[in-house]
């Protein structure tokens, strides 16, 4: 291991808790020669020098290219066929007295997450009149949290995942990108998180997606943001992994549904005592109904 | 085996399809326009149909307007393959009975990622 490779595996544990195993060494090359090029430097060495003169805006450059995953429309299906079929005819009964709804994308990415849950919302919006409906995207990225925001996608991105129905009833083309519409994008907020520091202050959540973001993180870190996610969740919450995570083995905090895998709900009795949940950031309502 | 039916005038865009195609299963049958493609049908209606758009002679909007008109020609699950990449000629497209639709330039992810789409491989399970 060289100590380009040392210096950068300890700065991203320290900043992001991004965990970098040795396998995971070709993601600097790939992900790091890029920046390296536009910030005019030959190589991920000089890149590192110019880190260790203590060039923050790099710092945080680096951090961002490497903790930004891959991400599609509907990415793995199952999820979002959970979603429509099991998470929302439970919260139509559960929550019809209050009629709201509060769901988090705990590692937004580029949009393609929230905007395919915002799809589902609006493709049974039939059900939904009269909900108040939140979708709250974060990410550590300001970068990506930009472009998710924009909705803007290049043609690759709008054909992994997105039936071409979806495209035509819910895009617009701009030359060659295409923009998811407005009143999807509206269905959306976004808040720029880090999730090895405290979230308490978001609120309380029926529905979380933390997907693909923990196979960074080392087991104790693990363990203490699904320790945290519990208690920002109702009881009768759901979680949603990635398909390769699970709770098994790292907390107690979470239980697996039978039969619906990547699926979760808070274990009660281990979840310590609740915080007083805060009312709903106003800037996160809106219509899904319509 | 199931068996998917290459319709582009391009050689080398047939050549890299079918290697995309036989690699997800399927035996391919080529041909290098519309009416060729329609003869093909007319023996035998094949699973799946990988259409180009503009060709000579008889073109793939034309095509899938003929095979849609065949008793069982509503079976083939046909997905368009152009670099006709205009929303008005994906809206035409579906319109006329179109499955799916990929845009040009494409790759093998997309191509499998549309194919189960519309239940011609299996999802991951």
């Amino acid at each position: 291991m060289t100590p380009d490779y040392e210096y950068l595996r300890k700065l991203l544990r320290d900043q992001s808790g991004l965990d970098l195993s040795t396998d995971k060494q070709y993601l600097i090359e790939s992900r790091l020669l890029p920046l390296a090029r536009k910030a005019g430097l030959p190589g991920i060495g000089d890149l590192v020098q110019k880190m260790k003169g203590g060039s923050n805006a790099l710092i945080a450059q680096v951090v961002e290219a490497m903790t930004t995953n891959e991400t599609f429309f509907f990415r793995d299906k199952i999820p979002f066929e959970h979603f429509r079929d099991t998470i929302m005819p439970e919260m139509l009964k559960s929550r019809a007295a209050r009629k709201s709804l509060r769901i988090w994308c705990a590692a937004g990415s580029t949009g393609q997450e929230p905007y395919s849950l915002a799809i589902c919302l609006k493709e049974m919006s039939a059900t939904l009149a009269g909900w108040r409906i939140e979708i709250l995207a974060t990410d550590l990225s300001q970068e990506v949290l930009e472009k998710s925001k924009a909705g803007i996608y290049s043609q690759f991105e709008v054909q992994r995942g997105l039936p071409i129905q979806m495209l035509v009833k819910y895009f617009k083309q701009i030359g060659e990108l295409w923009q998811i519409n407005p009143d999807i994008r509206a269905m959306v907020a976004h808040r720029q998180l880090n999730l090895l520091h405290d979230f308490g202050q978001l609120g309380s959540f029926d529905v979380v997606f933390c997907r693909n973001v923990l196979i960074y993180f080392d087991q104790e870190t693990k363990a203490s943001i699904f320790g945290r996610l519990a208690r920002s969740m109702e009881s009768d919450g759901f979680l949603v992994l990635g398909a390769a995570e699970t709770v098994v083995g790292l907390t107690e905090a979470f239980k697996p549904i039978a039969d619906r895998r990547g699926l979760y709900r808070p274990n009660e009795a281990r979840v310590a005592a609740r915080p007083t949940a805060p009312a709903a950031l106003p800037k996160l309502a809106m219509a899904a109904g319509g | 085996m199931k068996t998917c039916l290459v319709v582009d005038d391009s050689g080398i865009v047939r050549k890299i399809a079918r290697r995309i195609v036989e690699e997800m299963n399927f035996q391919v049958i080529e041909a290098d326009d519309g009416s060729k493609a329609l003869e093909i049908c007319k023996q035998a209606f094949p699973d799946a149909i990988l259409l180009d758009w503009n060709m000579p002679v008889m073109d793939g909007f034309e095509f899938i307007c003929a095979l849609r008109r065949m008793p069982g020609g509503d079976a083939p699950k046909v997905v368009f393959c152009t670099t006709e990449n205009g929303m008005d000629h994906i809206a035409r497209a579906l319109e006329a009975g179109a499955d799916e639709y990929i845009m040009k330039p494409f790759d093998k992810d997309i191509v499998a990622d549309k194919f189960r789409e519309v239940g011609l491989v299996e999802a991951v399970a």
